[in-house]
């Protein structure tokens, strides 16, 4: 519990840009308290080369709180790092003294680096553009709220599969780049709605017709993604997603 | 300048009906014609650039992250407040409207807040519509959990991820339309300008945080929903890159600001742990309604906690003071933010704080009560009549992380300590900011053609936010009230053909924001630019915070006066302006928040009272209670720029008008 100060190395990727070609780097930083997230130690990081008149690190971080999903990073091999969490909830108590620590960014040929730790995830977008959405528009005279009852069950496991902070750490920790676990939390949360099943067939469709087209590779049940995912999505979503697409695949009018 | 708050006549409940009776439409034939910009992709932005997108407007929306799903709506945990009354509690539209002036000390526009508790409902039904997964009840129907400053159970929730999940369904709508090509999306963009032609707002200049190219979009009207400003004070629970630039970018242009020292301390956040740390973790307000905030007793007992030799657990519960329930009976825990931040505060300050930091600040939030009472519940449920002290603990422990697991997760990984066995340690953090861009009733700023949504306007919650009323605020002025009278607006515009980019007002806006840009690239300074917000935030932590008095809020003024001068001096920006370059993106940033904050230090001065969040220390009754002046400040401050220094902006006022509800002392007692 108490902190204290470790010192550590760092080997961390570096790019100029989408172009360029990148290479590791190797950063001495000393002083790093153990209460420090790991971003907060990229943060000390960064004002280190400010203060030595180098370019600091990019990486993409905002909220801070787990919630967001735009911090990423490979950190030894690991998405998000050694712990549980996203990269923003793993603190320095997680190392020791005289670390090293490789720092890379996502590795996906659907991510391509944008620059240093940065990449580009808007295939996601394009994906949840092609169907993640249940087809109602504005008006707020739907129906009451309360219409029509959801069983608890159903419910909760909707809402466990709506809890994807889409940050692609199941595509990064992949070894096909697959997007399955992302496409199958979608898929689950409306397929497992009342409101949501009236599209239902299109949407799976439509979604992984558009995840293949972004290139991402196919699942193959090694269940990295699970294991890695900062928010415990499981893969029963993707076994549900194929049970969707073969259901809408064979009865499909389209 | 003369404010005209644009409010309809007739008595508060009809208002809203008769407004939208008789605002001027846009046909569906002539939507296409229109260009709409929305900067920002949180609750309001999203909501709006969706809604818009439906009825047939051409939109263009803007996003500094990579996606418009990772805006900081999302990390809204507890809740969204309805009138809807499916607890039976004697809720009502009324009732939320009331709960909601009361709230905010008196200090909001009674006009507005009643169309928000009118529109409330719409948006759960909307919501559910979408398929948001709100938590719910066995039978099927939705749940419900009570909030700060209210006496019924009307918030709802998603576990304590409630914010996700509802911008998760504007996110959906958004994309909905993105995929039709209704919408077109512009993420990694930052506005940076604003463009005024013949006195009318006609589009932004943004940079492409990618390739750093600036930018000249056109459109016939600009709304901005980019967040509120609590970043001015370095630590908060906003992002990190939650900033004020596009509404100052804006008030610099000519729109009033009002009511800038209205800020929101929130009590239960994570205690400040260190000077290298970013950012401050909040724990949600629905935690008080399981949890119980106390702090020792007896001086001694705080000590020796501080000083380790002490554990909470070993505290009797007789030598506990449980200060909110013993000040507040009526409300206890659940009484305001701004009520609950002041009342820990005062116990720090009197020297019973537990946190072993430089200053001692924080109290315990304790779920050892309800751990006990619901594992008692649980076993009866399942018809264990004398189950063991080890089953309670287990059943309960097993409710707690039901209801709040994510956030005992979150506090275990921040802290390295186990809510379930200790109690929680927390303090006060900045966490929203009820003043923002002065709007009329129709969300338009004094700029013509630029509308505000969401935290970025002043108008709904006074000089005190209640929970979970934000994300109701943000989706009502998206969903409900924007389509209206934005279309009301552009029916004038239905005439006035494509806005070109070639004019003299984008050429100036342009170099205006290119000659800034190389000026920090260009000034070799010796200073990073967090250096300067740290201190910033520093000075607005002590003289702009919890509490403020006239003499620390003059040296404020002037402090940061000084520190601008050394920031423009001083600061050193690496990279260049054509590529991806998160230093300039900070400078910039924080350009604006030195000249925010020295106007949020004049706003405090100036307001002679103590309302809400503003806590003038020489405004105090003799139990430590806010004394508004009503005869005097029973208006809204806004305030027109006339240069960097704040000191000489320009004041103008609102006189708020009470006719449906009586003004009176706010008491939780």
């Amino acid at each position: 519990m108490a902190s204290k100060m470790i010192n550590i190395t760092l080997k961390i990727w570096r790019q100029k840009n989408k172009d360029a070609k990148g290479q590791m780097e190797s950063y001495a930083l000393n002083n790093v308290s153990t209460d420090s997230s790991f971003l907060e130690m990229l943060d000390q990081l960064n004002e280190q080369l400010i203060n030595e008149r180098k370019e600091p690190v990019a990486f993409d971080h905002d909220c801070r709180e787990g919630i967001c999903g735009m911090c990423s990073l490979y950190i030894n091999g690991r998405a998000h790092g050694p712990d549980t969490g996203t990269t923003c909830q793993l603190h320095m108590r997680m190392f020791n003294d005289g670390d090293t620590i490789y720092v890379e960014p996502w590795r996906s040929a659907a991510f391509p680096i944008v620059k240093d730790l940065v990449v580009d995830r808007s295939a996601f977008d394009r994906i949840q553009q092609a169907g993640g959405f249940v087809s109602v528009n504005t008006s707020g005279r739907t129906m009451d709220a309360n219409a029509i009852p959801v069983p608890k069950a159903d419910a909760d496991k909707a809402f466990e599969a709506a809890a994807c902070i889409g940050c692609g750490a199941c595509v990064a920790t992949c070894k096909n780049g697959s997007a399955m676990l992302f496409v199958g939390a979608k898929v689950s949360q409306y397929a497992l709605l009342p409101q949501g099943k009236v599209e239902a067939k299109d949407r799976v469709l439509n979604m992984v017709r558009q995840m293949d087209e972004e290139g991402f590779g196919n699942c193959t049940n090694t269940g990295a993604c699970e294991v890695e995912c900062p928010k415990g999505i499981s893969i029963e979503n993707i076994a549900r997603m194929n049970r969707e697409f073969l259901k809408a695949s064979l009865t499909s009018e389209k | 300048m003369k404010l005209d708050s644009k409010i309809p006549e007739g008595p508060v409940a009809d208002k809203w009906t008769n407004h939208k009776n008789h605002m001027k439409l846009v046909a569906p034939n002539n939507r296409p014609k229109i260009d709409v910009i929305v900067v920002g992709t949180g609750l309001a932005g999203a909501s709006a650039a969706a809604s818009l997108g439906e009825m047939g407007y051409n939109v263009s929306a803007f996003c500094f992250q990579d996606s418009p799903r990772r805006a900081h709506s999302i990390a809204a945990q507890g809740g969204i407040n309805a009138a809807k009354n499916y607890q039976n509690d004697g809720d009502s539209v009324y009732r939320l409207f009331y709960d909601t002036i009361k709230g905010g000390d008196y200090r909001a526009r009674e006009a507005n807040v009643h169309r928000l508790a009118e529109v409330s409902g719409n948006i759960i039904d909307q919501c559910v519509a979408q398929g948001v997964p709100f938590a719910r009840e066995y039978g099927g129907l939705l749940d419900n959990r009570s909030f700060g400053g209210t006496q019924v159970q009307r918030t709802f929730y998603a576990a304590g991820q409630t914010g996700q999940q509802l911008l998760l369904g504007a996110y959906s709508a958004l994309s909905r339309q993105i995929g039709l090509g209704r919408v077109k999306m512009y993420h990694r963009h930052e506005m940076l300008d604003i463009v005024i032609v013949d006195g009318k707002a006609r589009g932004i200049i943004a940079r492409n945080l990618v390739t750093g190219e600036i930018e000249r979009h056109a459109a016939h009207a600009v709304v901005l929903a980019s967040g509120g400003y609590g970043n001015v004070y370095f630590l908060s629970t906003n992002a990190m890159g939650s900033n004020v630039s596009a509404a100052w970018k804006v008030h610099k242009r000519g729109a009033l600001f009002a009511n800038p020292c209205f800020v929101q301390i929130h009590p239960t956040c994570i205690p400040v742990h260190g000077t290298n740390q970013s950012k401050l973790t909040l724990m949600s307000e629905s935690l008080r309604n399981s949890g119980r905030i106390w702090v020792p007793m007896k001086k001694e007992d705080a000590e020796a906690i501080r000083e380790g030799k002490l554990k909470p657990t070993q505290i009797a519960e007789e030598d506990r003071d449980y200060f909110l329930e013993r000040r507040y009976p009526a409300f206890g825990n659940l009484v305001p933010r701004d009520v609950a931040s002041r009342a820990a505060k005062e116990r720090c300050d009197a020297g019973f704080g537990i946190e072993a930091n430089d200053t001692n600040e924080g109290v315990y939030l304790d779920f050892s009560s309800e751990i006990k009472s619901k594992g008692r519940q649980a076993a009866y449920a399942k018809n264990e009549h004398s189950p063991s002290e080890e089953r309670i603990l287990e059943l309960g422990k097993k409710w707690i992380e039901e209801k709040y697991g994510n956030l005992f997760q979150m506090y275990q990984k921040i802290t390295d300590e186990n809510p379930y066995e200790t109690p929680m340690k927390i303090y006060p953090a900045v966490h929203y900011t009820m003043g923002g861009v002065w709007v009329d009733y129709n969300l338009q700023s004094t700029i013509q053609g630029c509308f505000i949504t969401g935290e970025a306007n002043f108008s709904d919650h006074g000089a005190n936010r209640l929970g979970a009323s934000a994300l109701m605020q943000g989706l009502a002025d998206g969903y409900f009230v924007l389509p209206y009278t934005l279309s009301d607006y552009l029916a004038n515009e239905i005439r006035t053909g494509k806005i070109s980019t070639n004019s003299p007002e984008f050429e100036d806006a342009e170099n205006s924001v290119k000659n800034t840009i190389n000026k920090f690239l260009t000034n070799n300074g010796t200073k990073s630019v967090d250096y300067f917000h740290k201190r910033l935030g520093l000075i607005m932590w002590n003289k702009v915070g919890m509490g403020r008095n006239q003499e620390g809020l003059k040296q404020a003024i002037e402090e940061i006066g000084v520190l601008r001068e050394e920031f423009y001096k001083d600061v050193f920006v690496p990279g260049d302006a054509n590529e991806m370059n998160p230093e300039l993106e900070k400078a910039l940033r924080v350009a604006d928040f030195i000249e925010l904050g020295q106007l949020m230090a004049v706003d405090a001065l100036h307001r002679n009272e103590s309302c809400g969040g503003h806590f003038r220390e020489e405004f105090q009754d003799a139990e430590g209670e806010t004394l508004r002046d009503d005869e005097n400040f029973k208006y809204v401050a806004a305030w027109e720029y006339k240069g960097m220094d704040a000191t000489q902006s320009v004041l103008h006022k609102e006189e708020l008008k009470y006719e449906a509800i009586k003004i009176a002392a706010r008491n939780y007692k």
